[in-house]
Formats: structure tokens, sequence, C-alpha cells
């Protein structure tokens, strides 16, 4: 793929260009909308206004009608979604869930990629059979068992489920495999132990897999879905999906408050990504190198 | 004696390192599929004693009965959530197509690249709850924005016969050509599928079908062109509840879907694999004389075919699980339950009714589909993906 000609190139900046606007359009209405006042929203027939009618800066009265400031349905939507207490159970949720995630996977994946022992092959292969089991045959069963140990809503039926993963250990051990064998020889000799090895020499070479998986992780239980919307009960152990999922139930068509807190839902994934981007797309090519 | 030893403690040594994933693996993989099988063959509603009732669950699920002279399904909802399950995932060939051209223009070294990139990935990070109730809104048909925008283009356009006729046209001309296109698809299909058989299909049979199939279509669009301009200005004058009625709800939520997958996954898949293919073959391609068609089609497709094959696999078996969250937050199924997925109707009756045991049967037929369709598509992908 070398040089394009320019009208080549002016029709791909183009095509390109249309399909980033359409990508960007409904973030910008979605923001527009959270800036807008309430009935601003509902004006039926004809007319569309793309942006707020006032911006003010405090809360005033502009021709004999309150007018709020523009900033005014980010703070509403953060108490009204009680919004402190679902960000702490999602990043406590995620944080406790991805790091036990990782290290049981990185423990597993040691074993499996690095140490011999009877039975290590058909266990891996039992491994990479269960990735084929879909989530739905297992998720039921996996109710009643919370219910039995009385973990139906409570942290420990939202984070430990999710602890162990085949597809993290199978990940981890396939990078674990690629590692030199000299450092580990190395430090045989100076006579550290396995978990000498695996803390001092496996870890810190893995660094990238690591985090990849890391990021993964961190996004599958941050926007986890389902399996929260089904062992919680109460309002104190919801998470932010599960949240947002009830306000909207509550609140259907109060659309400024909805995208505000639709707004101040995505900031933390669009920060994570921004900083963590090398690994979003290092975790896809390796997710797929394997086809 | 002393290598005994050292392979016994390394073998310890690996049990312990295994220890918490495998009791993790046991307890919420293993032990679970065991007990979900066992759920399938009984009657239970979480609150009583299971009842074991053999087959029974799996005959309500996936048989008939005669009534009134004609033969029912026991279940006719679950036949047509199947129906809604593989109709959406008619968008996964098309999603792939779009990802892999967008992957093609990404893949031109022009400035300001990572920036596209970046923005086509958005709606993948976003994905979500947050992006749902997003496209609720968006499609609403009142105060939405696609409506809103439909309304006053089509203010504009038929404000004047002037822009309204030839607007008329270019529409006409857009769905001919669309409609075009597909009869040629099927008919190169035919071709093809009669070349590999060995029955002569001479050239002039396609292009003479091509050219009557055109004038089909150009004669069609000439006798009802009144009720075309009719339905198109209808459309643009009160355009349709989206996700409101039976006929649009779905190619609405797969319109969205699209959306969102452009640049996503399969995207950065593509790259990476577009980016692995050697640029000495294109060079190659070349002293042949390729045009950048026939290099596409002669080392591009075919070296890029095992990452095609591995998203078809992923996105099947993503597909029969999918539209879970898209129900549950944007349609609640409906309306008339054109937009329950079977994964829906397995949570709603697994966690609304507490039919536990239908709900395992319902799980283990879908686990039976997807197997049979992973290893059906891996046989097939065996004869026609090239892997270097």
């Amino acid at each position: 793929m070398n040089r394009l000609k320019t009208g080549t190139k002016v029709a791909l900046y183009a095509v390109l260009s249309l399909g980033a606007v359409s990508m960007v359009v409904p973030f910008l209405w979605m923001l527009s909308t959270s800036l807008k006042q309430p009935n601003e929203v509902f004006t039926s027939g004809g007319g569309i206004n793309l942006l707020p009618a006032h911006m003010l800066w405090r809360d005033g009265v502009i021709g004999g009608e309150n007018i709020r400031a523009w900033w005014g349905n980010y703070p509403d939507a953060w108490k009204e979604i009680s919004f402190f207490r679902l960000y702490l159970n999602s990043i406590f949720i995620a944080v406790v869930g991805t790091f036990g995630q990782v290290f049981t996977s990185a423990m597993a994946a040691y074993a499996f990629a690095r140490l011999t022992f009877p039975g290590r092959d058909k266990l891996f292969f039992a491994y990479l059979a269960t990735m084929m089991i879909p989530g739905s045959v297992t998720m039921i069963p996996v109710f009643v068992i919370m219910k039995n140990l009385g973990w139906i809503n409570s942290y420990q039926a939202l984070i430990i489920p999710g602890l162990f993963s085949a597809y993290g250990t199978f990940m981890l051990r396939q990078f674990f495999m690629g590692l030199p064998a000299d450092l580990e020889d190395a430090a045989k000799i100076d006579g550290s132990g396995y978990i000498g090895i695996w803390t001092k020499v496996i870890l810190p070479l893995s660094k990238p897999a690591l985090a990849t998986l890391s990021t993964f992780t961190f996004m599958g239980f941050w926007g986890s879905y389902m399996w929260p919307l089904i062992v919680t009960i109460t309002e104190p152990l919801r998470t932010l999906p599960i949240g947002l999922k009830y306000f909207v139930g509550q609140h259907a068509t109060n659309y400024t408050q909805l995208m505000a807190g639709s707004m101040i839902a995505l900031i933390p994934v669009l920060l994570l990504f921004l900083f963590n981007q090398r690994y979003f797309v290092e975790g896809i090519k390796l997710s797929g190198i394997k086809g | 004696m002393r290598h005994m030893t050292y392979k016994k403690r390394e073998a310890i040594a690996a049990y312990a390192f295994l220890a918490p994933n495998f009791l993790g693996f046991l307890l919420f993989t293993s032990i679970p599929v065991v007990l979900s099988l066992g759920m399938a063959f009984t009657h239970w509603n979480i609150f009583k004693q299971p009842v074991f009732v053999g087959l029974e669950n799996f005959r309500s699920l996936l048989w008939f009965h005669r009534e009134g002279g004609r033969t029912v399904a026991n279940d006719p909802f679950f036949w047509q959530y199947i129906y809604n399950t593989v109709y959406l995932m008619a968008g996964i060939p098309i999603g792939m197509a779009g990802s892999l051209i967008v992957a093609l223009m990404m893949n031109q070294k022009i400035k300001g690249i990572v920036i596209f990139r970046a923005l086509y990935f958005l709606p993948s990070v976003c994905s979500g709850v947050a992006m749902l109730i997003l496209w609720k809104y968006l499609y609403n048909a009142d105060i939405g924005l696609i409506n809103k925008l439909i309304e006053i283009a089509g203010e504009r356009i038929y404000s004047s016969p002037l822009i309204a006729i030839p607007f008329t046209v270019l529409c006409a001309l857009f769905f001919g050509a669309v409609a075009l296109g597909v009869v040629m698809a099927v008919l190169s299909l035919f071709q093809y599928l009669s070349d590999k058989a060995r029955i002569p299909w001479p050239d002039k049979l396609f292009h003479f079908l091509t050219i009557v199939a055109g004038a089909a279509i150009f004669l069609i669009t000439g006798v009802y062109g009144r009720s075309f301009y009719a339905g198109l200005s209808a459309f643009y004058a009160t355009p349709p509840d989206w996700l409101g009625t039976v006929a649009w709800a779905k190619p609405s939520l797969m319109l969205m879907g699209l959306w969102g997958g452009l640049g996503g996954y399969n995207m950065i898949l593509y790259l990476a694999a577009l980016q692995g293919v050697p640029t000495s073959y294109y060079e190659a391609a070349e002293m042949d004389g390729a045009g950048p068609w026939t290099k596409f089609w002669t080392v591009t497709w075919p070296m890029i075919s095992p990452t095609t094959f591995f998203i078809l696999v992923m996105s099947i078996i993503g597909g029969f699980q999918g539209g879970f969250m898209t129900a549950n937050i944007m349609t609640a199924g409906g309306p008339a339950g054109s937009t329950t997925t079977v994964e829906y109707y397995l949570y709603q009756t697994a966690f609304e009714k507490f039919n536990m045991g239908y709900a395992s049967a319902i799980a283990w037929f879908l686990f039976a589909v997807i197997l049979i369709l992973t290893l059906m598509t891996w046989r097939l992908g065996g004869k026609v993906v090239v892997y270097e």
C-alpha cells in the first residue's frame, strides 16, 4: 500500500470524515441535551434546537421564565441517580475483580506454561473446552449456588464468580510460553523457589500482557449488566449500569437528566480508553491471533 | 532419586499455583454445567423442591401437537424468538463487510489516521447502558434526533417540486441500483456454483439475465413511480416510530449495532490482519499487472481469510446469545415480542417466572445450536480458509 493519488486521497478523507461525523454526532447530541432546560427537549413539530437555548453560569430569570445554569442537570442527575454510591460500587467491584482475576489467571498460567506435572495437557484442554460453553448455561446454576450460600445481594456474588477466567488463563499462558528460559534458569541458580521465579521473573517480564488483560477484565466488570441485575436486589449494592437502568425505568422522559447521567457514566471509560488505547488494541489483536 | 523428588516438588508447586483457579473453575463452571443439565430435566421454581419430569421441558420447548386439525408448536413464542435472533444475526455479514472496508481505509498511510481510528472506536468503548439509553432517545418517534432530521429534510425537499422530483428520481435510482446489485450477486453465486458443479453456464446467459433484471426494475419503477413518490413523501412527512413498530424495530436495532461495531473490535482485527500481509505479495501481483480490484481478491482476501473466519465464528457464537441488553433497556422485548431474543426469553423464564428447569432446557438448546454451528463453520472453514 504505497503512495496514493491526490484524488483518491481527497475521496478517502471525505468518506472517513463522513463516517467520523456519524460516529460523533450521537455523542454531541447527548452532550447538548444534557445542557438544555428540561422543557426544551419537548419542542414538538417543525424546528429542532441543536444547541441549548440559554447558557447561564448561574440560575436566573429570562423573560419571566426561570432558567437554570447550563451545568444544572449534572448535580441533579448525580443526586437523583445516587451516582456516588454507584461509582463506589462499580469501582470497588471492578478493581477487586480485575486484580483477583488477573492474579488467579497468572498463577494458573504459570503452572500450565512453565511447570510439568501429570495431567497438565488434559487439564489445559478441559480449560479450553469450557470456553465454548455459553454463559447462559452456567448462569442459572451459579445463581442457585449463590442462593444456597446466602450470597444473593452481596458483594461476594458480584465479585467471586468473576474471579476465575479460562480465557485469561489461556491468554497469559500463551504469553508466558514465549518468555526466554535463561532468566528463569538464572533465578533458579540464585536459589529462587517457584514463588520467587513467578514474582521476580515471570510477572515483571509480562507487564504488557498483564496490562492488556487487566484493561479487558476491568472493562468487563465495569460494563457487566446481566449478572449484577440478577444478583442484586437492594439499591446500596447496585452498580453503575444497574443504577442507570432503574433511573430510566422511573424517569423515562426526563431526558436532560438522563443524558447528563449517561455522560457522567461514560467519563471514566473514556479516560481509561484515552490513556490505555495501546492495551485495547493489543488485547484485541491477541484475542484474534489464535483464530 | 533426587530427580524424582525434584519432579514431585515441581508437581506439588504446580498444583498449588493451579489451586485457586481450578477451585473456581470447578465451582463456577464444571459443577454448574452438570447441575444445569440435571435441572433441564426438572420442573423447578426455586422456592420448592425440584421435580424430575424427564424430557417434559424439551417436549414443551421443541415439540408440536395437533390442534383443530393443524400442527402447532407447543411453545410458539420460542420459535418466534429464534426467528428474531436469526433475523438480527443477518446484521453480522453486513457489519463484517463494513468493518473490512473501514479497515482498508484505515490501512492507508495518510495524515491524521490515528484520530480517525480513535473516533471510529469510540462507540465500542462506550457500549453499554448509557449508549442504549442514548439510542432509545435518538429513535424516539416525536423528539428523537433521527426523526427531527428526517422531518426537516422532508420539509425542505417537498417545499418545491423542483427539488422533490429530482430527489425522488435519485432515490429510485439508488433503490434500483441496490436491487440490481442483489440480483447480480445472486446470479454470480449461481455462476460460481454451476462452475463448481461443472454445469455449463455461458457468460451470455448471465449477461442476458442481468439485462432482463435491469429492464424489469426500470419498468417497475416507471409503473409504480407515483406510489413511490407518495410513499417517500409520506415517510419524510411522518417518519416511523422506529422501536415501536414491528416492521422497523429489528432493522433499527441492526442499524444501531452496525454503527457501534463498524470501527470496533472486528475492524482492529482486520487492520492487524491487513498489516500482516507481506508487501512483496502485492508487488508480485503488480508485476503481473494486477489492478487494485484484482489485488484485493487474489492477495488480500485470501490472506485475511483466517481473520474473517475467526470473526464469523465469534459473531455467530455471540449472536445467538445476544440481544439481552437491548431488549431489557430499550424495548422490553416488544413490540409484540418482535425484539425478544432467545437470551432474553431465557432471562424472563429464569428470573421473572422463576421457571429454572425450563430455562435450563433453553440454555442447553442454545448450547447445542452453538456447538453444531461452530463445528459446521469449522469444517467449512477448513476448506475455504487459506493458512500460510
